[in-house]
């Protein structure tokens, strides 16, 4: 085997690539060529090393130093500081806080412990670092009700935002018999500020495929659709990639590495609508019709895709499968909290120093997500809240810093970890302009089939506007407050029953910053 | 297999078989839950939310319409907040909603008007929220104005689920969604067949037919004018509803009472051409029948199955009668045949008819409908304009003394009567083909296997050893699973084993047309077909050629049954069209 002294992790996930790093790549193999480098410094891809708005990111191992923002026209001199003379071009280092390799943890990882690490287009890699191995366990070792048995057992909840038992969902459709059974992997990930499932799959698609494969041996079908929102085109090319290798090494296909089992996984893209992410509305997108959801009962673990039963599931939980399959359902549970074993994965946006990617033990605190995996507030702001859970979470104020995250103890608190967005907010901004983004998305959003989501949307809409140019008085929030409420009770699927999260919340919080616009006319830092 | 549930719904001991949804099992007990686009008729489309009750256990409260009950399931259907979740969602419907309420041609029929009367609704509690968009005139049956569309989806449900001819659809998303025909081209460049069933469930004035009544009346009251009038079968089945009386209501002398009092100088009845297409289309199926021609013979009487037809299924356009529509018989015999008779030049004569449809007004309008040498019917009413007309004239309909129409185009037997229910044309050609064929009438008249609502009905009649395979269709969903089953056939085979088919674009038949009175369900359909079946019944003249009317237009001007000039005045061709927008490609067939 060849011997490379340094290792060079380039990202390359969809913003990334946008901002140059193939070129930036490019660059370096050529630098490293002109140096005679090229035979000691390997130059791989990865995917998300876990940092936003900071360009392209390069990680140097076994040194372990993370380059940010680098361009083409750096690539000269990080080559000849960091390789030639060997100390760290330090203008580019992205300090993280007191503890290293904190933001990364890539100890406590479990969806994403290969992102960042290998290279995503290559299934050798994958099989490296032990891909693959619950698969073969599951298919030769297994019956697919143990399978369904040890997913109820490790307690996973779904992490599309709900937090359905993932087991308890399977255990509906596993016994059907005599049927096409089908497994939907629900990748059509739309909620704002909210790409963790995006970053799964560019980082480490293998990870998903397992899981998927492991999901249809456990409900029984032999066919498997991953619901993509086509923006994604990365995504769709890695899997794509990801597949064709699965077919190529025997793990998809007829028979099975001779256990009797097949397995086809398809892509399927959708053009973008966030009602699609709903999983009976994504069916309906997927059988070639308008995705406006359904109505339950039936669901569609019973009657599903093509009327037939259908376990959808999204990429987070399916990319938990492998590893609880691999050490059991013990080991899942001694990871995050009793209600919500596990981890989360998070994206951490907004007025922090180092916004990023973290995936952390359900449970951690805001408090500590955000200062140790967000490295603090951004210099010289303050913190003032956060939306939580993505459009349709809710605005958390600082006396709430220090509640654990997970889906039983935010409950309690009638919040939700939602899509696991945390866009944080410094004092500057008024709560109202939030608010009113907000509205405007759902308004935009909403499929229009049901009353209260169509038209109560926009009659909120309506409301903060009238609110922000001053024409409204205090009443104008009782009323919207009661629209949210009607919403909520009355709407036809959750897309509508949301929106009283934020504005509930915003109203409860921050009262003053709608009265500065009723007062003065004015936002009260403007 | 039909398990038997428990519930109880306020306070109530209900029990019903599984899969009732909660709305249907409250009705089965009296108890009405508000509600707006739910229809018993149709699947519900879950939009509105006013019928939201509150179940034992379930935090939040649940649509009756979509939820099926459960063993042991508590229901209660009005609470202090149950009311105030509806008074809201009506106050947004009608912040979205268009109110000019007076001059609306939904006024006093509208269930969004209804609910928010008895709620006590006030408009003005919500912001407008409208922005006033353009109506779309395109059609020359149906107008559909956004402005009022409450976004129910019941149209779409009639229109893709149980005539399954997808013209309309939801366009957009958000706030912006909206029904509209596919691209957002307008009624006219679609495949709209114009049947207006979608007329018909509108709980509003969304979708209307495009009226002609001031037409009418500007010609009316032009002395200049020679006004004819003829009135569909089925509506004197419905119009007594539009005044009050009863479903099923027969009205028969009074209409003609009361279009004679608007002023028209013959009062005819299109029940006297139903009994001329019997003749036609009866020796067409002899001759075909007994001379190896094309079989099934489909027939031609309904224009939205007619434009179905050539939209969907071209390839079966030979099969399909070259008979006109009794409506258009009537139009090419007013401007020659009548006009000879009276001396009347036939440029001054107005042909109007009342039908109980829209897609009549497309058919009236097609190009090649004008053999007589002038536009062969010049407006079509529906039952609900004429209504409008006669209240407008301030005459007392149900007070009106009975009348008869005029003899020379007036005269009609039971047959032509039940033209108006679904399995009627059927049953009317067979007793006229049964007689052309034997030389005898059949044994009694009554063929109940083609009677009745269900969606597809077959039989085999025996005329005199010879069988005699015929199937009725009504609702073109059901015509589409009929003549996939023929063309089947006809691909694996090379011909079908059915001889004759009746086809009705409506559910119910004309009974149950676009220009009915509005919102009508298919319950009040079947009564008011069992009032024709109770017309021909109680008629002396029950067989279409035993008319002393047909028989004289045949001794006078028409010769015989398929000659020259019936053929140039009763006969018609077909087009192929295209499957988007319905516009003529090519002719499907040729004028004989």
């Amino acid at each position: 085997m060849k011997y490379f002294r340094s290792h060079i992790l380039i990202e390359t996930d969809e913003a990334s690539v946008q901002q140059g790093a193939r070129e930036v790549m490019n660059a370096l193999k050529q630098e490293l060529a002109k140096h005679n480098l090229d035979q000691e410094v390997n130059v791989l891809e990865t995917g998300s090393l876990g940092f936003f708005e900071r360009g392209v990111c390069i990680a140097v191992y076994p040194d372990d130093v993370i380059y940010g923002n680098v361009k083409v026209e750096d690539v000269s001199s990080l080559v000849s500081e960091h390789f030639l003379k060997g100390r760290p071009l330090t203008h580019l280092v992205i300090e993280r806080s007191e503890k290293k390799n904190i933001p990364l943890g890539y100890d406590k990882r479990i969806v994403l412990e290969n992102s960042g690490n290998i290279d995503p287009e290559e299934i050798n890699d994958y099989l490296g670092v032990g891909g693959y191995l619950a698969w073969e366990k599951a298919l030769l070792e297994m019956k697919p009700e143990d399978i369904v048995q040890t997913v109820k057992d490790s307690g996973l909840r779904g992490r599309g935002g709900a937090g359905f038992p993932a087991g308890i969902k399977w255990s509906f459709t596993s016994p059907i018999k005599g049927v096409q059974k089908y497994v939907v992997i629900n990748a059509d990930e739309g909620e704002p500020g909210t790409f963790k499932d995006r970053l799964i799959m560019e980082g480490d698609p293998h990870k998903l495929l397992e899981g998927t494969m492991i999901a249809s041996l456990a409900v029984g079908a032999t066919k498997a659709y991953i619901y993509i929102r086509g923006e994604y085109k990365l995504c769709i090319n890695r899997l794509q990639r990801a597949i064709d290798q699965a077919y190529e090494y025997g793990l998809l296909g007829k028979n099975i590495l001779e256990s009797g089992f097949d397995l086809d996984i398809e892509i399927e893209t959708g053009a973008g609508a966030y009602i699609c992410g709903e999983e009976t509305a994504l069916i309906e997108s997927m059988e070639g019709n308008r995705g406006i959801p359904r109505t339950k009962p039936p669901y569609p673990g019973v009657k599903g895709f093509m009327q037939n039963p259908t376990v959808v599931n999204n990429v987070e939980t399916i990319a938990n499968v492998p590893a609880i399959i691999n050490k059991g359902a013990d080991w899942y549970r001694n990871i995050g909290t009793a209600e919500s074993p596990g981890t989360k994965v998070y994206t951490i946006l907004g007025d922090v120093a180092v916004p990023g990617l973290c995936e952390v033990p359900m449970g951690t605190t805001l408090r500590t997500i955000i200062n140790t995996y967000g490295g603090g507030m951004k210099k010289g702001s303050r913190f003032k809240s956060a939306l939580v859970g993505g459009a349709a979470g809710i605005f958390l104020g600082d006396n709430m810093l220090d509640v654990k995250m997970d889906f039983h103890n935010l409950a309690e608190y009638k919040a939700v970890l939602g899509s696991g967005a945390i866009l944080v907010i410094n004092d500057s901004v008024n709560i109202v302009d939030m608010l009113e983004s907000v509205i405007k998305f759902f308004r935009h959003e909403s499929c229009g089939k049901c009353v209260p989501c169509r038209n109560g949307n926009e009659q909120l809409y309506k409301s903060v506007r009238k609110i922000k140019a001053g024409y409204a008085g205090e009443d104008e929030l009782d009323k919207m407050l009661l629209i949210a409420d009607t919403m909520q009770k009355t709407s036809f699927c959750a897309l509508g029953q949301s929106l009283l999260l934020p504005v509930k919340s915003a109203l409860d919080m921050f009262k003053d910053d709608f009265l500065s616009y009723i007062n003065k006319k004015k936002a009260i830092n403007k | 297999m039909n398990k038997m549930i428990n519930l109880m719904i306020d306070g109530i001991d209900v029990k019903v078989s599984q899969d009732t949804s909660i709305i249907e099992a409250a009705s089965s007990v009296g108890i009405k839950i508000p509600s707006l686009c739910y229809h018993q008729d149709l699947l519900p489309s879950a939009g509105c939310g006013i019928c939201v009750v509150e179940i034992e256990g379930q935090p939040l409260p649940k649509r009756a319409c979509c939820t099926p009950v459960y063993e042991g399931m508590k229901v209660k259907t009005n609470s202090i907040e149950l009311r105030s979740l509806r008074k809201m969602l009506l106050e947004m419907i009608l912040a979205d909603h268009y109110v000019d309420c007076p001059t609306c041609i939904s006024n006093n029929k509208c269930d969004l008007q209804d609910l928010a009367y008895i709620m006590g609704v006030k408009t003005e509690e919500n912001a407008p929220l409208q922005t006033r968009k353009p109506i779309d005139e395109s059609s020359v049956s149906i107008i559909r104005d956004p402005n009022k569309c409450i976004n129910c989806g019941r149209c779409v449900t009639v229109c893709n689920d149980i005539q399954t001819v997808y013209a309309l659809t939801t366009v957009h998303r958000g706030f912006e969604s909206e029904i509209n025909t596919p691209f957002s081209k307008g009624m006219a460049e679609s495949t709209c067949i114009n049947c207006g069933q979608c007329v018909v469930f509108c709980p509003t004035a969304a979708l209307t037919e495009k009226t002609h009544t001031e037409q009418v009346w500007n010609e009316l009251l032009n002395p200049a004018k020679h006004l004819v009038i003829q009135a569909a079968p089925a509506v004197r089945a419905t119009l007594g509803e539009e005044f009050g009386m009863e479903e099923g209501s027969l009205s028969v002398g009074k209409m003609y009472a009361a279009f004679r009092k608007l002023g028209f100088n013959a009062v005819f009845d299109t029940n006297f051409t139903a009994d001329l297409t019997i003749m036609e289309e009866g020796t067409e199926f002899v001759n075909r029948f007994t001379s190896g021609g094309t079989l099934p013979l489909i027939t031609s009487c309904s224009p939205g199955w007619i434009k179905f037809m050539e939209t969907f299924y071209p390839d079966l356009a030979d099969n399909v009668s070259t008979c006109k529509s009794p409506q258009q018989m009537f139009g090419a015999l007013v401007k020659t045949y009548y006009a000879e008779n009276k001396n009347v030049n036939p440029k001054d004569i107005v042909s109007v008819s009342i039908m109980p449809c829209t897609a009549k007004k497309f058919e009236a309008n097609r190009p090649e409908m004008q053999d007589s040498g002038y536009k062969d019917v010049d407006y079509v009413l529906t039952t609900r304009e004429i209504a409008r007309m006669i209240k407008e004239a301030g005459i007392d309909f149900a007070k009106l003394e009975d009348e008869k129409a005029d003899d020379l185009m007036g005269i009609y037997t039971g047959a032509a009567t039940i033209f108006g229910a679904t399995g009627g044309v059927m049953e009317a050609a067979l007793r006229s083909a049964y007689y052309l064929i034997t030389k005898e009438n059949l044994p009694s008249p009554e063929i109940k296997a083609v009677r009745g609502m269900e969606g597809i009905k077959e039989a085999i009649v025996d005329v005199k050893g010879t069988k005699v395979k015929i199937a009725v269709a009504h609702s073109l969903g059901k015509a589409r699973e009929l003549m996939d089953r023929i063309r089947q056939q006809i691909q694996e085979t090379g011909k079908s084993d059915y001889h004759f088919i009746e086809v009705m674009a409506c559910p119910g038949g004309c009974v149950g047309g676009g220009g009915q009175p509005f919102q009508s369900n298919l319950a009040a359909r079947a009564r008011r077909g069992e009032a024709l079946y109770k017309e021909d019944s109680e008629l002396e003249l029950r067989l279409s050629h035993e008319n002393p009317a047909v028989v004289e237009v045949y001794e006078k001007f028409l010769k015989a049954p398929g000659s020259e000039i019936a053929h140039k005045l009763l006969h018609t061709n077909y087009f192929k069209r295209d499957i988007m927008s319905g516009d003529i490609i090519e002719e499907a067939t040729h004028k004989h």
